[in-house]
């Protein structure tokens, strides 16, 4: 399993986007109830997934980049990023972009899910399991091998590896956002906010310093 | 500190809050009309739980730490607005009331928490740091909002104007500045409110303090002076959209009541007072193909009276003016009702079809001429003005005064405060409940708020 758990993690993160509130799905159920619409509900989905997609592919760009450089100071530098990002959302939690409302054009939404994916550090949390991911296209999970030589071991992270990781995450990110979308749209009403929105921000901040602490002692 | 699940006042939709609990407790701001006596205004909690053996008493209170604040429409710091999707904050607790004392322009944090009978202030913001960091003064209407906490304000520290709105972050209660980056021709200012599924405001015009402070101007009133606009903003943007001149003759357009259903694109607004004939009015602004407009919906002529039973303001004129100065809607956006200051008639209107309000019941608390009576206390000065709607439609909150200043001109005796409540049966009969009044002694109660929100409290985002 050490071949595929980096990818099932990858996928893991972007559910865990999908399945927030915050992060897409509640957006599109409420513009597809102000026009009464259905159909507004998955026009709404693209462009918030899209936003999603080019924040995680900045961070993944930004960590391959860094990774290319091999240089030791990597790992504690990442973890460092990772525990101070989690401390600043413990402290500050409802610190969130203020900048639409709820009259948004395509183009609106995919911004504001970048913003939002940016400040909950969605690419960010990546960073450990880059980390961790067998090297080159040999680490892709259909052709792993036992006892493959990780990316920190090996040194870099190859473009069609990256790619993939970012398409993972957010294809992950969008069949659970749209499934939920959906089926509180048609099926569940919006009632359910009011007992199931737990306080993911919370879970979300504890998670990156874990992260953070983790790719430490690894 | 946060939540784990979201603050359960917090609603998606106002069908849903009309569903909650009913509220056990209300809070009421309560002004002392003579601070030379250095008697301070005070936040009342009321038992509203008629299973509770302190059932229509007040159960609590807390002084403001200053006199002469003059509190006016307090609200909370946060609100089923929280659950919007574009910034959502569902797990902050609605708790503190921001009370604004409308002649001393202090800014009061009451906190209604561990004890919601025992509420205390936590932070007091002064008139020079509102003044220092937005340009204005005289806060009188708290509205939470999905991002910030929204507060309007009748003019500058000097007493004019322009009157406008200005922003407190909902966390730490810190001013952040002035709302309007650009204003266009609006300079008087009083409520606003929004319609969150348009991300439009809408602003309404009082006049500014040196215009109201000394009470109400004859010369203002009849030069058509006070205000006579509704404003329409980007509330994105926070840009000027478009003014409405209802006519200089419709004097003081005041309270601002949109439909609570986010996808309903109409509002209504009254108008205190016409110079022509002393009839008040109740306009609509609705959406029309993408485009905005307004159009008075609502009349209500003034009463002939006996000129010995009139105060001096209004001898000459030998009528009592309705003065319909508060409104309210019920959460389900169905019933409207306006109080007539002047008159003490309380008026419901069927307003199903907003473009066709049907006049359909009146109750009267006392009144200029009428007095007319509560059943625990016989007659009763002052006359209907705030009303606060219970969620679920079924009571309204009474008071009985409007302004210190403007009171004397009505009520020359003084106004003895009170506050009552009428039950609305699920048909719409109302009927004023024989058992709940609550007087005060040299105070006046002016705003409620209801324990976990109310029909003016919340703003949503889904319908």
């Amino acid at each position: 399993m050490t071949g595929a758990w980096p990818w099932l993690a990858v996928a893991f993160l972007g559910a865990y986007h999908g399945i927030d509130p915050s992060m897409g799905w509640l957006f599109a159920v409420a513009l597809g109830l102000q026009e009464r619409r259905r159909g507004k509900v998955f026009e709404a989905l693209l462009p918030i997934a899209a936003g999603h997609l080019v924040s995680v592919g900045l961070a993944v760009a930004l960590i391959a980049g860094a990774m290319a450089s091999g240089l030791w100071i990597l790992r504690p530098l990442g973890a460092t990023a990772l525990i101070a990002f989690g401390l600043f959302r413990l402290w500050r939690p409802q610190a969130h972009p203020r900048w639409v409302a709820m009259r948004v054009n395509a183009r609106d939404l995919a911004v504001w899910s970048f913003l939002m994916a940016s400040a909950h550090g969605a690419g960010l949390m990546l960073f450990p399991i880059l980390m961790d991911m067998p090297a080159g296209a040999a680490g892709m999970p259909a052709m792993h091998h036992h006892h493959m030589p990780t990316i920190a071991a090996h040194g870099h992270l190859g473009l069609i590896q990256a790619i993939a990781v970012v398409l993972v995450h957010t294809g992950a990110m969008l069949l659970v956002m749209g499934s939920v979308a959906i089926a509180v749209y048609q099926w569940i009403g919006l009632q359910i906010l009011r007992s199931a929105w737990i306080n993911l921000d919370t879970i979300w901040a504890v998670a990156l310093i874990a992260a953070g602490l983790l790719s430490l002692i690894i | 500190m946060a939540l784990w699940k979201p603050d359960p006042t917090f609603y998606p939709s106002p069908r849903m809050a009309a569903e909650g609990p009913r509220e056990k407790l209300a809070y009421a701001g309560v002004f002392n009309p003579d601070p030379s006596n250095g008697k301070h205004d005070a936040m009342c909690v009321i038992d509203t739980d008629p299973q509770s053996s302190s059932y229509s008493q007040v159960v609590g209170r807390v002084e403001m730490p200053g006199v002469g604040d003059e509190i006016h429409h307090f609200g909370w710091n946060a609100c089923s607005a929280a659950l919007c999707p574009y910034a959502p904050h569902p797990h902050v607790e609605r708790r503190y009331l921001l009370a604004p004392g409308l002649r001393s322009s202090r800014l009061h944090i009451i906190d209604t928490k561990p004890d919601p009978r025992n509420p205390k202030i936590v932070k007091v913001i002064e008139a020079e740091e509102i003044a220092a960091r937005t340009g204005y003064s005289r806060p009188h209407t708290i509205h939470c909002g999905p991002d910030a906490i929204y507060v309007s304000a009748l003019g500058n520290a000097q007493g004019g104007g322009p009157g406008g709105i200005f922003l407190l972050d909902h966390e730490s209660f810190d001013v952040l500045g002035r709302w309007e980056v650009d204003r266009g021709p609006q300079f008087l200012g009083y409520d606003f409110w929004w319609h969150l599924g348009y991300d439009v405001a809408i602003t309404s015009e009082w006049g500014t303090p040196n215009m109201i402070e000394a009470g109400p101007d004859l010369d203002l009133l009849v030069q058509g002076k006070y205000g006579h606009h509704l404003h329409l903003w980007d509330l994105r943007r926070r840009r000027h959209l478009k003014a409405w001149d209802l006519g200089a003759e419709h004097q003081l357009v005041l309270e601002l009541r949109p439909a609570h259903d986010p996808t309903r694109p109409y509002g209504f607004v009254c108008v205190v007072i016409s110079t022509k004939d002393l009839s008040a009015s109740i306009w609509m602004w609705h959406r029309d193909k993408g485009d905005w407009d307004v159009r008075k919906v609502i009349d209500i002529p003034a009463e002939p009276a006996d000129p010995a039973l009139l105060p001096p303001a209004l001898k000459a004129f030998k009528a009592v003016p309705p003065l319909v100065t508060e409104i309210a809607l019920s959460t389900d956006d169905r019933y409207l009702y306006a109080a007539c200051f002047g008159t003490g008639e309380l008026r419901q209107y069927d307003v199903s079809d907003p473009f066709k309000p049907k006049f359909t019941g009146a109750v009267r608390f006392g009144g200029v001429v009428t007095h007319a009576p509560h059943p625990k206390a016989g007659a009763l000065n002052g006359g209907t003005q705030m009303l606060e709607i219970s969620r679920d439609g079924r009571r309204i909150y009474v008071t009985n005064s409007l302004y210190g200043a403007w009171d004397k001109a009505f009520y020359p005796e003084g106004i003895r405060g009170w506050i009552s409540l009428v039950n609305v049966a699920p048909n719409g009969t109302m009927t004023i409940d024989p058992d709940f009044f609550i007087p005060f002694t040299g105070e006046r109660p002016h705003q409620l708020r209801l324990e976990g929100g109310d029909s003016s409290s919340d703003s949503y985002c889904y319908p």
